[in-house]
């Protein structure tokens, strides 16, 4: 699936986008996070606070234990702050 | 049973300047048009020390959460017209950051929706602001306001 970072998050990973293949094991949201976390330093930095990271499953935002099954997107940032 | 409403009804996400007031005017006319409410947000200087915001976005989902965001108001209040501009890239000081419009036939669904798109704009629509400052440095990313979640929580029935 492909992986879109933004804001600091991007920043902190080094990539805007990337293909990602996550194992078997990782079913929801909120274990890509837990697992993109453990796949180097970046990441480490990036989702280090995971409970404030948000995702977004093909441009919807979900919570983290919506299961990714399906998705062909998955966006990873932090909160809003537009408008 | 559903009534049926001729909804004029845009967003935009735009990268140049925009002027709020020309917007505002084109909300107005018509025979059902009874308010027009307009919002805009604009860029602040920081007392002189910010050169710009970066507004960073997510193309495609920026415009589809906005979408949805408008549903629900067109869903919550009888409007006529809604519209709702944001920039992404470079905004300078003075510049608008954001414009929601709303008409509908009288005053009341027009103040509420703008209010609820505004709430939930801050919220929810896929954009962050960094900060650049007058002296070249880096003034990192703006931080997302809990003030900014307790107006849109209050929305929720």
């Amino acid at each position: 699936m492909k992986a879109v970072y933004f804001a600091w998050v991007r920043e902190r990973i080094g990539t805007p986008e990337e293909e990602i293949a996550p194992p078997a094991s990782v079913h929801t949201a909120g274990e890509l996070v837990r697992w993109l976390a453990g796949q180097g330093e970046g990441y480490a930095h990036a989702f280090e606070k995971p409970d404030v990271i948000r995702v977004a499953l093909d441009k919807k935002h979900v919570e983290p234990e919506t299961p990714i099954a399906g998705a062909r997107e998955v966006a990873f940032f932090p909160p809003m702050t537009g408008g | 049973m559903t009534e049926t409403r001729e909804i004029r009804r845009e967003i935009r996400i735009v990268g140049e300047p925009f002027d709020p007031a020309t917007l505002g005017a084109a909300l107005a006319g018509g025979e059902d048009v009874g308010a027009v409410v307009s919002f805009a947000g604009f860029c602040r200087s920081e007392g002189g020390t910010l050169a710009a915001l970066e507004l960073e976005h997510y193309p495609g989902m920026a415009e589809a959460e906005i979408g949805r965001l408008a549903d629900e108001a067109v869903a919550r209040w009888p409007l006529a017209r809604l519209l709702v501009v944001h920039r992404h890239g470079l905004v300078r000081p003075g510049e608008a950051i954001v414009f929601v419009g709303t008409a509908a036939a009288h005053r009341g669904a027009a103040f509420a929706a703008a209010e609820f798109l505004m709430d939930f704009l801050k919220t929810r629509a896929p954009f962050w602001k960094k900060e650049h400052r007058v002296d070249g440095s880096d003034g990192g990313w703006v931080a997302a306001k809990d003030a900014d979640d307790v107006a849109a929580a209050r929305w929720a029935e």
